[in-house]
């Protein structure tokens, strides 16, 4: 009964409470004493009705009702929250707060603060509206009020002139991917006459043009190849945005859409070998484009990407548990990473690494932080993403021997990207960490506050210092998942709920930590051997083409952005040129024969006598004729 | 009884209220016009479920004065009177210059009569009555108190909206010469026209609902039309005159001459898919902010004509939602862009920047309009757009579905246009400074945003009724 009325109240307070903070003032002056508390008592609301879900549930609660109907289809208000979207429920939840409570500390000179707070707290909603919607276009609300919500946090900061531009970016990028989002739901619908997922789940049918059509807009949100370009200039929204894009929110949603519908997605192999494809691509792309970047925030950006890629890689090999045991990891993996990335903004005032270094003795908190971050992203063991990581590969190399949904060549595919993951990603961890942290510390120079600074506070002079206690303190909460998490799979409880087979430490994790001390070792070879240069510089003629990340970019701009432009000129001109053309024509036209007309009848006496006259003899003649026929 | 009596009060109090409006002096005139536009919207709220109102009018050409309101109109009617309490209101505040603020707010419920007339009337000749009654009174709104260009304008508007309306008469007579009797109750199903006569009937129809929606391309007068006319005339256009041309062509088109509708489906909803994208790609290149408005009309009423040419309950329930969700934002979008220009004295996107900076709230509801205004799911505009792709899905229209969706995120991209530019960014000379959001302008708007919230989160509000009404008329699907 409990479980019941808690269930809707999880992303019901959060939204809720982030209209209410909508109305509060926004811009100068805002009153942001309360504006931290809705923001904040919103997270922890939620947080403590997914502890009480998960403490009370033993059984998927479902509750709903009609909420309209098109026709003989039912739209439903139905929720549904199983033990593994509990967990995923719980993660959102943690890191949310964390965000919040970070936040107060990283804005606390943003005079547009209240929009901010409730802005997140309606993100963490409608995530959470994701995560325990039962029917499609519910889960459709949340998926698409999440995309506003990034618009207007990544352009939040008002100091970035590129901040505008990549907010757009980011909404219509996913949108693009959402057109076939919202066709695929439909055509579901339209082929199994209904949107609830229960219903759809109970008899999966092959829906391949569907489920491809779903795919699209998961590749929008999750950041799949070829629609991940929004993403890392996402990083010009505030850091703690970063951490809730990166960790629990938005890129979390495809994944977990996927995950949600996954039998539906295994019954058609074409759909998981197009996901495998996009997986081994986006795997690999990532980790190369992480290689060459100076910004750090960009650098865990792309990182971003690359692990991405690992989840729908476990899902494309036919493991969702696997998948899902990966996002949960790097929910707090990423975001200790990204709000400990604040930390040093915050403290030294820049984002490049080229201009840090040597921060290791004034920030031992931050540093330990960046240790443990970045160890679980390389998967070191025993920190939580090893345990993950691995158990996605495991999977990979089983679906090498076929007899799974997905063909054995995507098997094949996404071990090989994998492993070839691991090492890259060993590589430039390494080389975060030893730019930032060792070394010596860097002068300061006229151009020190230029790029991504989003934080650019006016730093004291002196050395930098770990961040007060209100941003210090969600570090420390989130490095104890960051390092224990992956242990959970030890639990009969967890295991179960996720679906997950039991740790078996074989052979196989000997290639990846072979390849782990491979990458991570080549790395802190060359910074040996040249200390103080940078380890991307051994990539040579291929760094720019990294760190461009492959001029996707441009390529998107020349493939559909200029056509686009080009074609809504044409039509404009379409428009004003022929269509209203016509119209007005249409109107001079007749002015004109009206004049015509007109200057006929302003005739003189003698030739308007003769015409009077010769009107009267024809239609006497005329008479005559008819009378006579008649 | 009681419900007739009502029924007529709707038509007569706005009447009464526009010849009282004209007598009195200028400031109570304006207050006592919005207290007749608020009687009527009370007297209209609780029209529902009346019955209907049937008197002879000339009985030897088969013509009743008959007027009835069921779950179709309903929304619609309650719309009408809204807005037009809330552009009375506004107008009470300010007066746009051009003339006196009397005689603009009697003209306002002289449209009020017309179009409401319009939603209410059951007989083919009392509707096409009430649709010209509209037609002068905006064309002294738009050419007494709009913009410079505004005489060409108005005369663009009221001509080519009379060419439409003589085609919509052949089409009345064409249906009544055939069928003896003009009384849509009688007509329904089709009333025993032959095939013939309703393919004929139905083009003429649609032709002429056609240029009131407006359908691309037949659209050419709202962009004129609605950057010249003042704030409420704009609202008054947008939010509930183009639904004339959308109810009448589920009305009269879908409810008199089914057959034709269902011969003609294909061609109309090509139309319909055209109108969609076309119209996102000329708002991707306008300039001026109340055309880029006009012209995502012409995109959004495009989704609305999709659904009804689908002929499926859920495609015509979708242009039902759409209507009043266009009805809602386009308001709400036209009266926070006619703020901003009468504040920054210009319309001109590339003079107008960093509102966020200067009037954040201003620029908070012009960011809530606009993203309600593409279709945010949870908000008004989404349930039109989804199932009107859902329904050409049904239909098996697969590529017309397909395009709209792509329409869809076209109409993002030049929100998210309008909004980079005149929100974001350092802001211009032209905000700079600019005052504060007044009570009035509060009083007037928040209705809009209420009910765009509302309308989103709970449709049912306007499609519970709507469905069984739809059964009635029938003809679908």
């Amino acid at each position: 009964m409990i479980a019941e009325v808690l269930t809707p109240l999880l992303p019901g307070v959060p939204l809720l409470l982030g209209l209410v903070g909508l109305i509060l003032k926004p811009g100068d002056g805002g009153p942001r004493k309360a504006a931290a508390f809705l923001g904040i008592a919103g997270a922890a609301l939620a947080l403590l009705i997914a502890i009480v879900l998960v403490v009370v549930v033993d059984a998927p609660v479902q509750v709903g009702m009609e909420w309209v109907r098109f026709g003989d289809l039912t739209v439903s208000l139905s929720f549904s929250l199983g033990p593994a979207a509990l967990y995923v429920a719980l993660a959102v939840c943690v890191v949310a707060l964390c965000v919040q409570i970070y936040s107060v500390g990283y804005l606390h000179d943003d005079p547009r603060y209240a929009p901010y707070a409730a802005q997140v707290a309606l993100f963490t909603g409608a995530m959470l509206l994701v995560v325990s919607a039962n029917d499609l276009v519910l889960l459709l609300v949340g998926w698409e009020v999440m995309g506003a919500c990034s618009y207007l946090l990544i352009g939040h900061d008002r100091r970035l002139p590129e901040a505008p531009a990549a907010a757009v970016k980011a909404f219509v990028v996913t949108r693009v991917g959402d057109v076939g989002f919202l066709l695929g739901i439909v055509w579901l619908a339209v082929d199994a006459r209904t949107f609830r997922i229960d219903g759809l789940l109970a008899d999966p049918g092959v829906h391949t043009a569907a489920m491809l059509l779903i795919l699209a807009g998961v590749a929008g949100k999750s950041a799949q190849f070829p629609l991940h370009t929004w993403l890392p200039d996402a990083m010009a929204g505030p850091t703690p945005i970063s951490a809730l894009i990166h960790a629990a929110t938005m890129v979390a949603a495809g994944v977990f859409v996927v995950f949600r519908l996954f039998p539906l997605f295994a019954a058609s192999q074409v759909t998981l070998a197009v996901l495998g494809v996009m997986a081994s691509v986006t795997l690999l792309l990532g980790a190369l484009a992480a290689t060459a970047q100076d910004d750090l925030k960009r650098v865990l950006a792309w990182s971003t990407v690359s692990q991405l890629g690992y989840m729908t890689g476990a899902l494309a090999v036919g493991s969702p548990a696997a998948a899902l045991f990966h996002l949960l990891t790097h929910a707090a993996f990423k975001a200790l990473l990204f709000l400990a990335a604040g930390a040093i903004i915050h403290a030294v005032g820049t984002n490049f690494m080229s201009r840090m270094g040597g921060l290791r003795t004034h920030m031992p908190v931050t540093f330990v932080a960046f240790v443990v971050g970045l160890g679980a992203l390389a998967g070191v063991p025993p920190l939580a993403g090893f345990w993950t990581k691995e158990n996605v590969l495991v999977a990979a190399a089983h679906a090498t021997e076929g007899g799974g949904p997905a063909p054995a060549w995507v098997g094949w595919m996404v071990w090989v990207a994998g492993l070839l993951g691991v090492a890259i990603t060993a590589w430039y961890a390494t080389r975060l960490l030893l730019r930032t942290f060792f070394g010596h510390v860097r002068s300061r120079t006229e151009e020190w506050f230029v790029g991504f600074d989003d934080a650019r506070y006016e730093v004291p002079p002196g050395p930098a210092h770990d961040p007060p206690g209100v941003m210090r303190w969600p570090l420390i909460v989130l490095a104890v998942p960051a390092v224990l998490l992956g242990f959970a799979a030890f639990l009969p409880g967890f295991r179960s709920a996720l679906e997950l087979e039991s740790p078996h430490l074989g052979v196989s994790i000997v290639a990846p930590l072979l390849l782990l001390v491979v990458g991570a070792g080549s790395s802190w070879w060359l910074w040996h051997t040249a200390p103080g240069v940078d380890p991307a510089q051994a990539l040579g003629r291929l760094r720019p083409l990294f760190a461009a990340g492959f001029h996707l970019d441009q390529v998107q701009d020349l493939l559909v952005v200029r056509p686009v432009r080009a074609l809504a000129g044409a039509v404009r001109l379409l428009d004003e040129k022929v269509v209203d053309a016509a119209v007005e024509g249409t109107g001079t036209t007749t002015t004109r024969l009206g004049d015509v007309l007109a200057g006929a009848h302003r005739a003189a006496l003698p030739r308007a006598a003769v015409a009077v006259l010769g009107g009267a003899l024809l239609l006497g003649v005329l008479a005559a004729i008819v009378g006579v026929a008649g | 009884m009681i419900g007739q009596v009502l029924l007529v009060a709707v038509l007569a109090l706005p009447a009464a209220g526009a010849l009282v409006t004209a007598l009195l002096p200028e400031r109570t005139a304006r207050i006592t016009a919005t207290v007749f536009a608020a009687l009527t919207l009370i007297v209209a709220a609780s029209s529902w479920s009346s019955q209907d109102v049937s008197w002879l009018w000339v009985p030897r050409l088969g013509i009743n004065f008959h007027l009835g309101v069921d779950g179709i109109s309903y929304p619609l009617v309650v719309l009408t009177a809204l807005l037009t309490v809330l552009c009375c209101a506004y107008t009470v505040w300010k007066v746009p210059e051009g003339g006196s603020g009397r005689t603009l707010s009697a003209l306002i419920l002289v449209l009020e009569v017309g179009i409401l007339g319009t939603f209410l009337a059951l007989d083919l000749v009392l509707f096409f009555v009430f649709f010209e009654v509209v037609l002068l009174p905006m064309y002294a709104v738009i050419a007494g108190w709009g913009g410079p260009n505004r005489r060409a304008a108005a005369r663009k508007f009221v001509l080519y909206t009379l060419a439409g309306s003589v085609l919509l008469l052949l089409g009345v007579f064409t249906v009544v010469a055939a069928a003896g009797t003009s009384d849509m109750s009688l007509l329904a199903h089709g009333g025993g026209l032959s095939r013939t006569t309703q393919c004929v009937a139905f083009t003429l129809f649609a032709l002429a609902f056609a240029v009131k929606a407006p359908l691309w391309p037949l659209h050419t007068w709202l962009p004129a039309a609605h950057t010249e006319a003042p704030t409420v005339g704009s609202v008054l256009l947008a939010g509930v005159m183009l639904k004339m041309g959308t109810y009448g062509l589920i009305r009269i088109g879908i409810g008199v001459t089914p057959e034709g509708a269902y011969w003609a489906s294909w061609v109309l909803g090509a139309f319909a898919v055209a109108a969609i994208v076309a119209g996102s790609l000329i708002c991707l290149r306008q300039t001026e902010l109340k055309r880029l408005i006009a012209y995502s009309s012409v995109g959004h009423m495009g989704f609305v004509l999709l659904g009804i040419a689908t002929q499926t309950t859920a495609g015509v329930q979708a242009a039902l939602i759409g209507n009043v969700a266009h009805g809602i934002i386009t308001g709400l979008l036209f009266f926070l862009a006619g703020a901003i220009k009468d504040r920054a004295h210009t319309g001109d996107l590339a003079d107008l920047g960093g509102l966020r900076e200067t009037a954040p709230r201003l620029a908070g509801l012009v960011g809530f309009a606009c993203i309600a205004s593409l279709g945010l799911p949870g908000l008004a505009g989404f349930w039109g757009e989804a199932f009107a792709v859902f329904a050409a899905l049904e239909r098996g229209w697969t590529t017309f579905a397909v395009v709209a969706a792509i329409g869809g995120a076209l109409t993002a991209l030049y929100f998210m246009r309008l909004l980079r530019k005149l929100t974001h960014g350092p802001a211009t000379p032209a905000l700079t400074g600019i005052p504060a959001i007044t009570r009035t302008e509060w009083l007037a708007w928040s209705p809009l945003i209420v009910l765009t919230l509302a309308v989103g989160l709970v449709p049912a509000l306007v499609l519970t009724p709507a469905l069984d009404s739809l059964a009635l008329i029938g003809a679908l699907r």
